[in-house]
């Protein structure tokens, strides 16, 4: 039985947290809020230059060729730290897409350069909030593509975008878009996390490229693989939450004593830990089922991101609560929190789409058994 | 990462399941795992000392234990793993669980030569069953409130008192027994630690019947009970100490890798879609099918919490944070799901379920769920550890820490 990280995995941990920790503080957090686009273009370049963005693209492309257990480290560091960085989008889902079911031609064009730092490729599955590909409406005809897409995150600051729309067919795969071309009109939504830049994309009659091993099941399992990766993310960011709370509660005094030494508040510290670790535990069956390539990484990853979704939403809203008024203020951190917290779910849809997912694949599972 | 096991684990793996195949019968599909520790009747208590007896004979009684006494050496993972195997057969419930997990550790650490040479072989080889003589009406999550009384007399001590959630106690052979010996000092420092014989006529046990409606453990009325000094375990006023390592053996001798026993949250998917809400099948009930997928993302969290445990075992590491969170997550997830249960079979489940009726199941389940969230450290408890050790949250304030228990 090996279910955990090895001691070289904690190294590289250490690693990127040390280089996190000096580029994406809380107070570059607070600025990116306040800014007019959210993207922490420095943190980016920097892990670009520690060949984090190429962690998982093969060496070929100009990447370091690691699996879904380093890319998972990757991903809670970076939940960790808050940055305002595409990593969901672009490690999550454009670089998967790409190298799993793009053309050689878009392997070389696109990975080194996403590897390098140099071109932001993000995603745009989902329409009005889902993100299942039974739910596309948005259509190709004649390589051209034309829909509405939205969320799309960062679609401000990317070159590229990878589309989910209907074949002539009318079947569901994934489209290179040029984000630069006039067709194409981008606009910024009110998101709650501006940390996030997240846009509405109209395409109209967009020539596209497509991704020829897209398929719906194809991109049912990307978004699998996306979800385990962002239940990492949501993990880090719980964590930070939780750590950030328990600090408080044992700096702030009242009725002469450390708040934290009272059972209201020390019981509810306790129960967000408890959220984080459950969620832990179906994370880390996620990211096996992920490097594996386990045929239960849907059950797997719908457990993942249905226990991280739980953890992240509780854990950042009773850290607002035991902040007490200050925790109420803008200046203030847990907001912070709360806010990606939001994002992360939005992203890939909410708990009730990947429930479904989950009593689908058991019943598919039970049905193929008999 | 990977579930297999290491060649050494595969090796002391095989070995098990050889002789458990040679000399037990497997269970077949639909026959549950023995997954309690109370036996039900004087047959199951003979039946499962003649296991014990066969196990010891062979090698596999008291596998943590030191090859001195009489043990195997094993590691905690090679434990894990013999329950992972013996969970396989059909086989008697684990009455010694007590006697070897907990008594035998503890004795082997505190208790003299005489001691380890009379109880250790005896409790292996399941001649002997052990309970564990700690709670009282007024001492439950704080145990340090004890307030039987041993006091000395010439070379013996007499102890009058009252025990009770004891396990077991109605068929065991012997009883580790927490008395306040000084009540003139502060709580933990004036309690003492006895081995005491359970046939003693000064010993009555009456049964406690829980809500579920069954019996497994009892209030222990002690009048008068003469033992010599010999039977005191460890010093005289050292009897905190002394139950500090039984109960972190009750921690580590949590039957990791044995199959839990509770309803699987799979089977409400079932009986959602053989009863109605509504008017239709309930399995098509949004709010129906919401619950079950929460109460599966659950169990599997609790399921890959325990692979996380026996990773760090495996690694001869004791288990971390993780293991704390597993004993507070479960009994409110099967009162939940059993809860939930009751409310999908309608009244058939919640009023008048039949004996033998598949439905009485989800009612069961809610009626012995309270026990997972009390016993071994109450869901309160296990908040104040977590928020205290693995936080690092400020301890509570315990007024009486250094007033005489007398003072109380």
């Amino acid at each position: 039985m090996n279910f955990g990280f090895s001691d070289e995995h904690d190294a590289i941990r250490d690693t990127l947290a040390r280089m996190l920790s000096d580029h994406a503080t809380l107070a570059v957090a607070h600025d990116c809020l306040e800014a007019a686009d959210g993207f922490d273009s420095a943190t980016w370049a920097a892990l670009a230059d520690g060949g984090w963005l190429g962690l998982a693209i093969a060496e070929d492309y100009g990447g370091a060729a690691m699996g879904a257990i380093e890319l998972a480290i990757v991903a809670e560091e970076i939940g960790r730290s808050l940055a305002a960085i595409p990593f969901g989008p672009v490690l999550g889902l454009a670089i998967p897409a790409i190298q799993d079911l793009g053309t050689q031609s878009q392997r070389e064009n696109l990975l080194p350069r996403i590897a390098e730092g140099r071109m932001i490729v993000t995603v745009a599955l989902a329409e009005d909030g889902g993100s299942a590909p039974e739910r596309v409406s948005a259509k190709v005809l004649q390589d051209r593509l034309s829909g509405r897409k939205s969320p799309v995150s960062f679609a401000s600051d990317a070159s590229f975008a990878i589309v989910a729309a209907l074949d002539e067919g009318g079947t569901a795969r994934l489209y290179l878009a040029d984000l630069s071309d006039p067709s194409v009109s981008i606009s910024a939504l009110d998101a709650i996390d501006r940390t996030r830049p997240t846009s509405e994309i109209v395409f109209h009659d967009t020539p596209v490229e497509l991704l020829p091993g897209s398929d719906p099941a194809a991109i049912r399992t990307l978004l699998d693989g996306a979800a385990v990766l962002a239940a990492f993310e949501q993990i880090g960011l719980a964590e930070r939450a939780l750590f950030l709370t328990r600090d408080y509660a044992c700096e702030r005094q009242a009725f002469g004593r450390q708040i934290g030494s009272f059972q209201a508040v020390k019981h509810r510290l306790a129960d967000m830990f408890a959220k984080i670790e459950l969620a832990r535990s179906n994370a880390f069956f996620g990211a096996w089922a992920l490097a594996s390539g386990d045929e239960r990484l849907s059950e797997a990853a719908a457990v993942a991101r249905l226990a991280a979704l739980d953890a992240v939403q509780f854990t950042t809203e009773e850290s607002v609560q035991l902040h007490g008024g200050i925790g109420f203020t803008w200046a203030a951190d847990p907001h912070l929190f709360l806010r990606r917290g939001w994002q992360l779910k939005a992203e890939l849809g909410l708990a009730d789409l990947w429930r479904e997912r989950l009593l689908c694949n058991l019943a598919d599972g039970q049905r193929a058994a008999n | 990462m990977d579930f297999s096991d290491s060649p050494e684990e595969a090796a002391f793996r095989a070995k098990a399941r050889d002789w458990l195949d040679a000399t037990a019968t497997r269970r077949n599909g639909s026959e549950k795992a023995q997954d309690h520790f109370m036996a039900r009747d004087a047959d199951e208590v003979a039946r499962a000392r003649d296991w014990q007896a066969r196990k010891a004979d062979a090698g596999w009684a008291g596998l943590t234990w030191p090859r001195a006494f009489g043990g195997r050496d094993a590691t905690p993972i090679e434990q894990v793993i013999w329950n992972q195997e013996e969970g396989r057969y059909a086989v008697p419930p684990n009455v010694f669980l007590i006697g070897i997990g907990l008594v035998g550790p503890t004795v082997m650490i505190h208790g003299t030569e005489d001691q380890k040479t009379r109880f250790l072989p005896r409790a292996l080889t399941g001649e002997d069953i052990w309970c564990q003589l700690f709670s009282e009406p007024a001492a439950g999550s704080d145990l340090a409130g004890i307030r039987t009384r041993a006091r000395r007399e010439d070379d013996e001590w007499v102890i009058s008192g009252q025990k009770v959630w004891t396990s077991g106690a109605h068929y065991s052979t012997h009883g580790i027994l927490l008395a306040r010996t000084d009540p003139q000092v502060p709580k933990h420092k004036g309690m003492t630690m006895f081995l005491v014989d359970m046939s003693d006529p000064a010993i009555e046990t009456r049964p406690i019947r829980q809500i579920s409606g069954s019996s497994s453990f009892n209030e222990v009325f002690i009048d008068n009970l003469r033992v010599p000094d010999s039977a005191r375990l460890g010093g005289v006023s050292e009897g905190w100490k002394v139950a500090l390592t039984t109960l972190m053996n009750e921690r580590f001798s949590i039957s990791v890798g044995r199959a839990s026993g509770g309803a699987r949250a799979e089977e409400l998917i079932e009986l959602a879609t053989r009863v109605e809400r509504n008017g239709r099948p309930a399995i098509e009930d949004g709010e129906v099918r919401a619950r079950i997928a929460d109460f599966i993302a659950r169990q599997r969290g609790l399921e890959f919490t325990s692979y996380r445990v026996m990773t760090s075992l495996s690694r001869g590491q004791a288990p971390g944070e993780e293991g704390s969170i597993g004993k507070l997550l479960l009994g409110k997830l099967r009162q939940e799901m059993g809860a939930f249960g009751m409310d999908l079979a309608g009244t058939s489940a919640g009023i008048s379920a039949k004996a033998g009726d598949d439905m009485a199941r989800w009612r069961n389940e809610y009626l012995t769920a309270p026990g997972n969230r009390i016993a071994g450290g109450s869901d309160e408890i296990q908040r104040t550890i977590i928020g205290e050790r693995i936080l690092g949250l400020p301890p509570e304030i315990r007024v009486d820490k250094d007033v005489a228990f007398s003072e109380l």
